[in-house]
């Protein structure tokens, strides 16, 4: 177990210095610097001037260790369109878009599992077939235009929800939340189904997958003869095996939707860190950009990290295939 | 050739084809949604982008079947009074072409990657594993944007313009290598042990013509499923770049910027600026979702 962490441990700090060297490439070699910061009608005097005060003309791995160093205390510069600090511009965003992911991610397990399980017992039942063709539909549609229908639908058509923004907020200092306000909740709807609906036909899909999968399995069979009852075989001995993959997929899938929030906040003008990033990527705002990058790198090597440990713990098959060294 | 063709017909995949309405259904809307698209310039109703036939009087006419609607108008017309069938049509051929050329570059780059990989082995598979693993446990809609932010960066804003739809199409031919390069990789691994391949080695040819022509053409069968159902995705890449207002210029608009552009009318009531564009992009990816399904389903006998 302990070899087994390590190894993943490892793995994650190998992908984060890969995230931050290319954040640090962003920096460098991307647009210079110096003409950046400099007036155009400056002398050569001047741009070494400041490209020493910069650190510029030390050696490449100093600049680098100079520029993780940075990252690590949350350093990342200043934004060239808003002109603040690009830590302090996250810290801010961030509360909107974890809030629309958890719910988004609640939305697409509690509705998605249930669809599924039902889909895969109940196959030729006429809800299942209705379940599937929509999740096709699901799985072809992007997701602005689910959120350009549901707008339309209900912001428009039938003005019940908010289309844009976040309604009223409650600032509890470290954290902005709009689970507090009815406005706060009511804008959180839209966007939230449009992020969550996405990852549920996902979910749906696969565990349906797995489900009949594991029903073809001996033990299935061998556990039917025993005479156990149908929920008893369904739900004890199927529905524990088949969700052992769904772990592995829907925490990948927190991380696609933190980084699908890019797209809902467009649409629906949520003040996250998504719509922050796109914005940076129209104006070319690298160290945004560059900060946003190392943000998601480390979310997602957090989640990959937590669910290869999770996966570890559920499935003993693993613990002996990894001790024979296999791949 | 002849041979091959009758073959086809008798084969199982055709006959699974005849079995099944939807896909047949599927595959002629695909079929229509191509022709319309690659031949809009001479199929469209009228020219969007001849300024001289745009009449800004027509502008914002709803649907021919509405109140007010003007017959030689269907779909009716967007802010410039461009007629909306026509821009749908020319917008699917641009977002038709940045996404088969992504898919055609992503693939041929992940077969070689791939191939490479699978029979060279060693370190340099291991590099380009670590690589791919790396890359797959970010979303592809983030790559894309990054490099399109990047070559944004880069060159410039006027410049960029010029060659938008080129970082596009590699944008998303970047975001999407990966799938095939395991897949190859995977197929070349049980290939490269067969007798065949030692047989071509014991006389002589050279690993890379073993690669390409020997072990190639048996691992194409699961890389066609892949690029089907790729398709779809680089079609949703590209509409929801394009949507972000990353993608193609306004000036070549595509279905995601038709959509973007409809988008700020939705308020004022002028609902089929961006609902028309978006069912076009709903039945052309879907009708090629479709396709690919079904043909990850004959060609794997075991699911039969």
């Amino acid at each position: 177990m302990l070899a087994f962490i390590i190894q993943r441990l490892l793995q994650a700090v190998v992908v984060m210095v890969a995230v931050g060297f290319i954040a640090f490439s962003l920096f460098n070699f991307v647009g210079d610097p110096v003409s950046l910061m400099l007036p155009p009608e400056a002398t050569s005097a001047d741009r070494e001037e400041v490209r020493k005060s910069l650190g510029l003309d030390q050696p490449f791995y100093v600049q680098f260790g100079k520029f993780v160093a940075n990252a690590m205390q949350g350093n990342f510069g200043i934004s060239l369109r808003l002109g603040r600090p690009v830590s302090q511009l996250l810290i801010e965003r961030l509360p909107a878009t974890l809030e629309l992911s958890m719910i988004a991610a609640s939305l697409a397990l509690l509705v998605g599992i249930p669809m599924g399980v039902y889909t895969a017992l109940k196959r030729d039942s006429w809800l299942s077939r209705i379940i599937l063709t929509l999740s096709l539909i699901g799985v072809s549609l992007p997701s602005f235009l689910i959120g350009i229908f549901l707008i339309l639908i209900f912001a428009v058509w039938l003005g019940w929800l908010p289309s844009f923004g976040r309604g009223d907020t409650v600032n509890l200092g470290f954290w902005t939340t709009g689970f507090l306000t009815y406005t706060g909740l009511k804008a959180l709807i839209l966007p939230a189904i449009t992020l969550g609906l996405f990852q549920m036909t996902l979910i749906l899909r696969l565990v349906r997958s797995e489900m009949l999968e594991v029903l073809r399995t001996d033990y299935i069979k061998f556990a039917r003869a025993r005479g156990l009852t149908n929920n008893a075989v369904h739900f004890g001995h199927a529905l524990k095996n088949t969700l052992v993959p769904v772990i592995t997929i829907a925490g990948l899938q927190l991380g696609g939707i933190i980084a699908f929030a890019i797209i809902t906040e467009t649409v629906f003008q949520w003040p996250g860190m998504g719509l922050l990033f796109i914005q940076a990527v129209q104006f070319a705002d690298i160290p945004v950009m560059a900060a946003y990058l190392c943000l998601i790198g480390l979310i997602f090597v957090l989640i990959n990290l937590i669910v290869d440990m999770l996966y570890y713990v559920v499935d003993p098959r693993l613990r002996a295939e990894r001790s024979g060294g296999g791949h | 050739m002849q041979d091959s063709l009758k073959r086809f017909f008798d084969g199982d995949v055709w006959w699974s084809f005849k079995q099944n309405p939807l896909v047949i259904g599927a595959a002629i809307t695909a079929i229509i949604c191509v022709i319309a698209a690659a031949f809009a310039p001479w199929l469209s109703p009228h020219n969007p982008f001849d300024l001289k036939t745009i009449n800004l009087l027509d502008a914002f006419t709803p649907p021919s079947w509405i109140a007010n609607g003007k017959s030689q108008f269907l779909f009716g017309t967007d802010d410039q009074g461009r007629d909306v069938l026509s821009t749908i049509m020319h917008g699917s051929r641009i977002t038709l072409l940045v996404s088969i050329c992504a898919v055609a570059l992503s693939m041929t780059v992940g077969i070689t990657l791939g191939l490479i990989s699978g029979y060279v082995g060693g370190k340099l598979d291991a590099f380009i594993m670590r690589v791919a693993d790396i890359q797959l446990s970010f979303p592809a809609i983030l790559i894309a944007l990054l490099i399109d932010g990047v070559a944004r960066a880069a060159v410039g804003k006027e410049y960029h313009d010029q060659i938008a739809v080129y970082v596009l199409i590699f944008a998303i031919a970047a975001s999407g290598w990966v799938q095939y390069a395991r897949t190859v990789r995977g197929s070349t691994l049980v290939e490269r042990n067969k007798e065949y391949v030692q047989a071509a080695r014991v006389i002589g040819r050279s690993p890379l013509a073993i690669m390409f022509s020997h072990v190639l053409p048996n691992v194409t069968g699961p890389v066609l499923v892949l690029a089907t159902l790729h398709v779809g995705t680089a079609i949703l890449t590209e509409a929801t770049l394009s949507f972000l207002g990353v993608g193609v210029p306004p000036t070549q608009p595509s279905l995601g910027t038709l959509i973007r552009i409809g988008n700020d009318f939705l308020f004022s009531g002028e609902w089929w600026i961006t609902m028309f564009p978006g069912i076009a992009l709903v039945v052309l990816v879907l009708s090629i979702n479709l396709l690919g399904d079904w043909l990850r389903d004959a060609l794997n006998p075991k699911l039969r």
